[in-house]
């Protein structure tokens, strides 16, 4: 039996009179892999972030695990920790060792101890294949170790989804594959995840679902055999065949 | 034009000190037994500005931060106590404060049944924090400024709340942008707790000032005094230099 993990009913975002969000449905089922793609600006980002409440919106129900998410503060410090973000810019904390990026969370937030948190730290370090970088600092380490830090650093909290926003966009493209090496393993570990990015062979190779948007809008949400093979849309037709060309 | 400025001004003193009556350093000539009392006298309000200024300050970067965070929060409300503080706090001058502070403060106090005299030392202490408080606060305000937001939700999407955000991943990267102009706030407190000298604390303005209506000396005096506040505030700018040095060579981050 599947149970749903994330659910979007006809949620609606204004950044004042700007309507970034229109009538958003989506629903990720624990364990699902959804991989969000649409040109830039298309509310790509606030999607997720209203997942996670960096964001809030204004009209229709998030609901994460069956919960739904409120502007209480008790409910937003109960989902963060418990959806992980990896962001475009990495966000490490550049004052603190790649270690104790790893253990603040677990430490401040969850209440393990000093040594129960480094052991879980160094565990994800290995998972992320960066073992033997505990202990610099992060602006030492090249753009794609950084990103592999930052996943760790969520994995650390033990999240039951993870949102990607963009996670290579930020990195030379040699590093690139290194990252998604490790999100594809996260994947195939069974991990509940939202990605947004335009790396469509990361997305034929993982995706449960595609979702296309365009101007605040799903235009189309469908497997991704079906999604890359005939597109409904013209809008999403020319979208991939622009993004594909590269 | 500007390197003549200096030697200019020394001529004109020592020109003084030839004797055709404008000058009389004999007022404070350590040679002498009563010019040397005298500087002994002076001098000894040093530690008293010292004093002051060092536990204003203290007082000042506590009460800074405290009316610093409400400004960061992400409810209007908050933000607008901060706003109101520092707008109000930041336009009284300091002499009314000190005054309203010193007489009127325990006036209040005694309406609500407390027996709380304010002697001249915390009355100045109290002043100078709260009137550089409006400053340091906003000193905060621009170092937590200065950290980009995605340090922020990033320490929000591992579950830290408000106050370990800011204990744990704001404050610490913010500190290199907030010490020193922190620290050359220290020198606007040593500068204005002269004021403390009218409502009779003994610090060094207060001793230049008694000096002067026993000795009748003012320009001599007056002199020493500005000299003594010269090299006070000369010292801490050399601190606040190597301060900043310190902080801008630490590339640890
Ligand atoms: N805080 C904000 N205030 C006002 N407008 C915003 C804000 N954040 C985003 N927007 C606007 O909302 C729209 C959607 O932004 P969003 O970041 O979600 O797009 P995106 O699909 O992620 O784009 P990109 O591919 O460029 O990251 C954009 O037009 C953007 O300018
Ligand atoms: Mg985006």
């Amino acid at each position: 039996m599947t149970t749903t993990a994330i659910e979007l009913v006809d949620v609606n975002k204004w950044f004042g009179d700007f309507h970034v969000l229109k009538d958003i449905n989506l629903t990720v089922q624990t364990g699902e892999k959804v991989v969000i793609c649409g040109p830039s600006g298309s509310g790509k980002s606030t999607v997720v972030r209203c997942v996670n409440r960096l964001e809030e919106h204004q009209k229709g129900t998030i609901r994460l695990d069956g919960r739904e998410l409120t502007n209480d503060p008790r409910s937003i410090a109960s989902i963060q920790g418990e959806v992980g973000m990896v962001f475009q810019q990495f966000n490490l904390f550049p004052h603190l060792s790649v270690l104790d990026n790893l253990t603040l969370g677990p430490t401040k937030a969850r209440g393990l101890t000093r040594t129960e948190a480094e052991t879980r730290a160094r565990e994800y370090l290995e998972r992320v294949r960066i073992p033997d970088q505990a202990d610099k600092m992060p602006g030492q380490l090249s753009g794609g170790q950084q990103q592999r830090v930052a996943i760790a650093r969520s994995l650390c909290m033990e999240p039951k989804v993870l949102l990607f926003d963009e996670p290579t966009s930020a990195l030379d493209p040699e590093m690139i594959s290194e990252v998604l090496d490790v999100m594809v393993e996260l994947a195939q570990d069974g991990m509940t995840m939202v990605v947004v990015t335009h790396e469509m062979g990361f997305a034929r190779k993982v995706a449960d679902k595609m979702v296309f948007m365009d101007e605040g809008e799903i235009v189309e949400q469908s497997p991704p055999e079906q999604f890359f093979a005939n597109p409904e849309t013209e809008r999403c037709r020319k979208f991939l065949s622009q993004i594909l060309q590269h | 034009m500007k390197k003549f400025i200096f030697p200019l001004a020394l001529l004109t003193l020592l020109a003084g000190c030839s004797g055709n009556g404008t000058w009389g350093w004999y007022v404070i000539d350590p040679t002498t037994k009563s010019g040397w009392t005298n500087i002994q006298f002076l001098i000894s309000g040093m530690w008293s500005t010292i004093l002051i200024s060092v536990i204003a300050a203290a007082i000042s970067i506590v009460l800074g931060l405290v009316v610093a965070l409400p400004g960061q929060s992400a409810k209007r409300g908050w933000r607008i106590v901060n706003r109101i503080y520092v707008e109000f706090i930041r336009s009284i001058p300091l002499l009314p404060m000190l005054f309203w502070v010193f007489y009127g403060l325990p006036i209040i106090f005694k309406s609500m049944g407390l027996d709380i005299p304010i002697d001249p030392f915390w009355g100045a202490i109290i002043t100078l924090a709260i009137s550089d408080s409006a400053f340091t606060a906003e000193i905060y305000r621009s170092g937590i400024q200065s950290i980009a937001k995605g340090q922020k939700e990033a320490a929000q999407t591992i579950g830290l709340n408000y106050a370990q955000t800011m204990r744990y991943v704001i404050l610490p990267q913010a500190i290199r942008c907030i010490l020193p102009p922190l620290a050359n706030q220290f020198i606007y407190i040593v500068k204005m707790s002269a004021f403390a000298s009218v409502i009779g604390m003994q610090e060094l303005t207060r001793r230049a000032n008694e000096l002067v209506v026993t000795e009748y000396r003012p320009l001599e005096l007056y002199s020493f005094l500005i000299l003594e506040y010269l090299i006070l505030v000369l010292i801490i700018s050399a601190g606040v230099r190597w301060l900043e040095r310190k902080m801008g060579s630490d590339e640890r981050m």
